[in-house]
Formats: C-alpha cells, sequence, structure tokens
C-alpha cells in the first residue's frame, strides 16, 4: 500500500507548493530568518558591536536616555541605531531576538507535535479504558486557559533554568491537545482499513502495526497542523516575553524591545516599528506558508482540520 | 437536556478542580517562598515564623489544598492571632500582599474586562461576518484575493503589536484620542468610549480575521446543499436566499467561535491590557504571578478556567439550539 510521503522533490505535493506563489514567498522568508538567525554572530561581527554592551555617550541624559540622533541613532557604526535607555545596538539585538523566536517557536512546536502524536496514537490505537481515559485528557487540555498557566508556570522556575528551553517546554506541554484530537480521529479511521486490519490479523504487535501502517497515513495531517501551530507559537513566546515572563535580559527577544518600546514610542519611533515589523514579517510568511502547505497536502482536508483546530493558545 | 446539563456540570468541576491542583502543585514546588516576600527586608526568623503561620504556608501542602477547598465551598475561618475573620463561601482567600479578599479584587476589575470584551466583540462580529459573507458571495474576484491578504494579515497581527502601532498613530502622532486610561461607564459614558476605541479596534482587528474565514468556508458549504437548491429553483432573488436562508445554518460555528473568545478574554486580556496599561484581570495576574500572590494567582486561574468552561458548554448547547440536527451530547 503506497502511503503519500510528503516533501520528494517530484511528488505532486512539492509540484502543488510550487505553483503557490504566495506559499513561495513564505516559504523564501522563512528561508532567509533561518540564515539571519543562524548566522547572528556573523551579522554583529560584521557591524563590529555586540548585542549586550551598553553605550552611554550614545544617549541623551537629559531626556531619560533617547539615542542622539535621528532614526533611533542610526549610525555607520550602528547601523538600525541603538535602543534607548541602554544604548544598546539594535541590528544586534534584533538578529539575536531572532533566534530566540525561531528557536523556541520550532521546538515548542516539535513539543507540542511529539507529545499530541504519542497520546493521540495511544488513544486511537489502545483499548477501550485508554481511549476514554486520555480522551478526558485531551478534552482537559484543550480546555485549561492555556495563557493563563504559561505565566503562572514561567514566573515559578527558577532563573537559573535556561529560559528559552522553558518556553519551549511550557508552550509545548499546554499545547499538544489539538494534535492528540487530530491523531486520534486520524488513527481510528485508518485503523478500519483493509491494510491495517489485514496486519494486525496477521499477528503483528500493536506497537509495529502503529509504526508500520499508520504512521505513514498521519503524516500529511500532522505536518500540516504542525505547519499551522508554529506562528501562534512565535506570538506565544513573542507576547509572553512582552508580559516581562519570557525570555529575560541581557538574552534580547522581540516581544521584550516592544516591551520596552511602549514606553519610548513618541520619542524613538524607530525602535517600535523595527522589531514590530520582523515580528509581523516573522509570522505572516509562516502562516502563509502553513496555508500553502495545507492546500498542496491534501486540498479537500480543510474542514477537517478546522474541526480539529483547538483554542489558539495566546489569544489576548 | 437534563443528560447534558448533568454532564456538563461534572466535567465543569472536574475541570476545575484539577485546575486548582495543578497550580496548588506547581506553587508549593516552586523555590519560592512567599512569606520571605511579604516579610519584607531585615526579616528574622522568629517574625518570618508568625507570617508563614498568619498564610498557612507552615502547613504541609495537602492541608493548605484542603483548606482551599472548604473555603471554596463552606467558608472557613482566618486566624491571625489576635482576631479571627470569617471567610463566607465562595471564599478565594486573602491576597499574601495586600490582604485584600481575592474575590473583591477580582470582580472590582470585571467591569473593565467585560466593557473590553463585549465592545470589541461586536466590533470583530460586524467586521468578520461582514467581509465573509461579501467574499462569499463575490467568489475569485479582486475583492476575495484582497480579503484572502487581509485576513491573513489580521491573523499574522499579535494584539500588543496592533495595539502599540494604533496609540502611536491616534495618541501620538494625530493626537485624535486621549492615551487611554479605563474610565468606568456610570461615570462618564462618553470617556468611556473614548478610552477603549482604540482597545476595542486592537482586539476586534486581531479576532475578527478568523471569523471572516469561518464564516465565508461555512457559508459556501450551506449554499452547497440541497434546500438552497430548492430555494433557488423556486426563483428567491441570492440576496434573499444568503440572508433569509443560508445565513442562520451557516453561522452556527460562527457560535463556537464567539463562544470561546468570549469565555477567554472574560478571564483577563493580559495582553491588552498590558499594552493599553489597563488594570484588569490580566495584569493583576501577571502581577500576582510576579509577587508569589498564591490566592491571587489561583482565583485568578480558576475564574478564567471557569468562563472558558462554561463558555464551552454554552457554545455547544446554542449549537444545538441553532442547528437542530445536532444533538446534544
Amino acid at each position: 500500500m503506497s502511503s503519500p510521503t510528503p516533501a520528494s522533490p517530484s511528488s505532486p505535493v512539492w509540484r502543488r507548493l510550487r505553483a503557490n506563489r504566495a506559499a513561495m514567498a513564505g516559504l523564501l522568508v522563512v528561508v532567509l530568518l533561518l540564515l539571519l538567525a543562524a548566522a547572528a554572530p556573523l551579522v554583529a561581527a560584521l557591524e563590529g558591536q555586540n548585542p549586550t554592551a551598553f553605550h552611554n555617550e550614545l544617549i541623551d541624559s537629559a531626556t531619560g536616555g533617547v539615542p542622539i540622533g535621528p532614526f533611533g541613532g542610526a549610525s555607520a557604526r550602528h547601523w538600525l541605531g541603538v535602543e534607548p535607555g541602554t544604548g544598546r545596538d539594535v541590528l544586534a539585538r534584533l538578529v539575536y531576538g531572532a533566534q530566540v523566536s525561531l528557536s523556541v517557536s520550532i521546538g515548542a512546536t516539535v513539543v507540542q507535535v511529539a507529545l499530541g502524536t504519542l497520546i493521540g496514537l495511544a488513544a486511537g490505537l489502545g483499548n477501550q479504558l485508554a481511549d476514554t481515559v486520555l480522551s478526558r485528557t485531551m478534552d482537559l487540555a484543550i480546555a485549561f486557559p492555556g495563557l493563563v498557566f504559561a505565566i503562572s508556570l514561567m514566573a515559578v522556575v527558577p532563573g537559573s533554568f535556561p529560559r528559552p528551553v522553558l518556553l519551549m517546554l511550557v508552550l509545548g506541554v499546554l499545547g499538544w491537545g489539538g494534535t492528540a484530537r487530530l491523531v486520534r480521529g486520524q488513527a481510528l479511521t485508518l485503523r478500519s482499513l483493509d491494510h491495517v486490519a489485514a496486519a494486525r490479523l496477521s499477528g503483528a504487535r500493536s506497537w509495529r502495526t502503529a509504526r508500520r501502517e499508520i504512521l505513514p497515513g498521519l503524516a500529511a495531517p500532522v505536518i500540516t497542523y504542525a505547519a499551522l501551530l508554529l506562528p501562534g507559537n512565535v506570538t506565544a513566546e513573542a507576547g509572553l516575553s512582552f508580559l516581562g515572563v519570557g525570555v529575560r535580559p541581557p538574552t534580547s527577544s522581540w516581544g521584550q524591545m516592544l516591551s520596552g518600546a511602549t514606553t519610548w514610542y513618541q520619542a524613538d519611533p524607530a525602535y517600535v516599528l523595527l522589531p514590530a515589523g520582523l515580528l509581523f514579517v516573522t509570522v505572516l510568511a509562516f502562516t502563509v506558508l502553513g496555508e500553502g502547505l495545507r492546500t498542496a497536502l491534501d486540498p479537500r482536508a480543510k474542514s477537517r482540520l478546522r474541526r480539529a483546530r483547538s483554542r489558539r493558545t495566546v489569544a489576548a | 437536556m437534563i443528560r447534558f446539563l448533568v454532564r456538563r456540570t461534572v466535567s465543569t468541576l472536574t475541570v476545575m478542580l484539577v485546575l486548582s491542583v495543578v497550580v496548588y502543585l506547581v506553587f508549593y514546588a516552586a523555590p519560592h517562598d512567599p512569606a520571605l516576600l511579604v516579610c519584607g527586608k531585615g526579616c528574622d526568623g522568629a517574625r518570618l515564623a508568625v507570617v508563614r503561620h498568619k498564610l498557612g504556608t507552615d502547613l504541609p501542602l495537602w492541608q493548605q489544598y484542603w483548606q482551599f477547598l472548604h473555603g471554596l465551598l463552606a467558608g472557613r475561618d482566618f486566624d491571625a492571632g489576635t482576631d479571627i475573620t470569617h471567610c463566607a463561601a465562595p471564599c478565594f482567600g486573602y491576597s499574601f500582599q495586600t490582604d485584600q479578599p481575592v474575590l473583591g479584587m477580582i470582580t472590582a476589575r470585571l467591569p473593565l474586562d467585560a466593557s473590553l470584551t463585549v465592545g470589541a466583540a461586536v466590533l470583530w462580529l460586524l467586521i468578520g461576518i461582514g467581509a465573509g459573507v461579501l467574499s462569499a458571495l463575490r467568489r475569485g474576484g479582486i475583492g476575495e484575493r484582497a480579503l484572502t491578504g487581509v485576513t491573513l494579515a489580521g491573523m499574522a497581527m499579535p494584539v500588543f503589536l496592533v495595539g502599540l502601532l494604533l496609540m502611536m498613530l491616534f495618541c501620538g502622532y494625530l493626537q485624535w484620542l486621549p492615551f487611554p486610561t479605563y474610565v468606568p461607564f456610570t461615570q462618564d459614558p462618553s470617556a468611556w468610549a473614548a478610552n477603549l476605541v482604540l482597545p476595542w479596534i486592537s482586539l476586534a482587528l486581531v479576532t475578527a480575521a478568523s471569523y471572516a474565514r469561518m464564516t465565508r468556508s461555512s457559508l459556501l458549504e450551506t449554499l452547497a446543499e440541497d434546500h438552497i437548491r430548492t430555494a433557488r429553483a423556486y426563483g428567491l432573488g441570492e440576496r434573499r436566499i444568503v440572508l433569509g436562508h443560508a445565513l442562520r445554518g451557516a453561522l452556527t460555528p460562527v457560535i463556537t467561535l464567539l463562544a470561546m473568545d468570549l469565555g477567554g478574554l472574560l478571564g483577563g486580556a493580559q495582553l491588552t491590557e498590558s499594552v493599553f496599561g489597563f488594570d484588569g484581570i490580566g495584569r493583576l495576574l501577571v502581577e500576582s504571578v510576579n509577587k508569589i500572590d498564591l490566592p491571587v494567582v489561583v482565583g485568578v486561574t480558576l475564574f478564567a478556567g471557569f468562563f472558558i468552561v462554561i463558555a464551552n458548554a454554552l457554545a455547544d448547547l446554542l449549537y444545538a439550539l441553532a442547528d437542530p440536527r445536532v444533538g446534544l451530547r
């Protein structure tokens, strides 16, 4: 039985994705952002700055720390200006912020999908009791006020624990419900198919059946769902850092820069617009790419995914 | 119907119970000592023990939790050494930091969050459903493509980003609006609206996108059904078919979405409140989490969870009422 394996270059999936101009633009932006994040030390070295050094001589102490000069103090030495209040280099903080944003959001998505797939498979393929218990747990996980809990969890873990890793884990542990529900439904459908029934009747153990017969059929919906979760995780990281419970200084994050910008936007608009623009472009690129993947992987899967999609973790 | 209500009540109570247990466990496992924070600088061992006893954090975890549960269901007495305060059910306890009753702290902030939520919901329903219906009627045109682009952009904007940019534009540069500070409706309705208009627009813009998409796809599905074909065969006009017949069925999934969003926001709009500097339930949570003010954190979490769970149950009920084909489970 051939099952749809995405991502091989000649597959119809890739062809459909390539025909979608918006999705390709999204893909291009995502690749550029990943490169930018990976090359953050290089970019900072090229500019000759680092993200944590204070430059008191570049800010005006009489106004409380507004950068001296137009466009947030942009100059040949500080290409995008310096941070108000501290004089730290904005470009360096932005590119290091990209590292945090992308690693946390991708890591959180991996945790969500891995947990969700495992629990969903266990519920869909296990016995009646396991299914009941796990399904109720899924309901519970989806009904949990995610942001409220993320805020609480982030605050009580000691400061010595690396914050980006903590963010990944917290977002991951709070956001697996939707994937689990989707996987369970898919597993129940796939289980009733002939080739899976044949494998079971021939005496294959359930773990082997799951791996060989069910997992390949899950790939398409799970990849699509993960692509739709990702932009939400970018926003979630930015939101938690904005609230002051995410990444902490001296590590930089776009959400944290925006939080600082709330007191500076009149004196230094550049300091708002730069992280805002970058965050917007990132989330938009991931969203467009996710939409493209969804239509490319299964043009008719729309309503099924819509029903499975759970509450957004961070809405307001 | 009765079975549905019983089932939902039981599951609601379960979720609330689990929520409270998890919050207690998380904060109990935390390395911070709230008594140390309350006691302040220059605190010696004897005074710390007194503070611990007053807060009740000297008891083992299960006893603390049991007292909390007892207070919630039947009220409890607080022994402050010299006098005893009785806290009637539902008792969420007193803030470690300010000694105020937690329930009072939350309900005092509820009008703000209710104003924020209801005003924004009216806006996002108008924008979302309007745009969704328009794009479903004019399929394949330039308008539809534009709408798709705008909704995707709206979904990509976090609310604090929209709020910040709007505030920069309308309060900073154009100076058309005051910098938002919350004015109660009962005090001055026009100032209430003028101060809330930017938060409303911010929340509505980021939320309307998903409503537009859902309205559109659901309306298209409904328009393909048999009873609509019958209506068409009778020669009814397109406008009457959509507004009079298709929209009612098409809006059922939108109701679910609305109930969930309302439930989520009423328990605190952390990011919106934070960007506009409003002192609502969301900020109360962020502040008390940072101060390890356990009774307040537990109170707000339960409160937020309560709204979400109730909203979910309400959504299912409305869904079944709006669409008779859906049974109550």
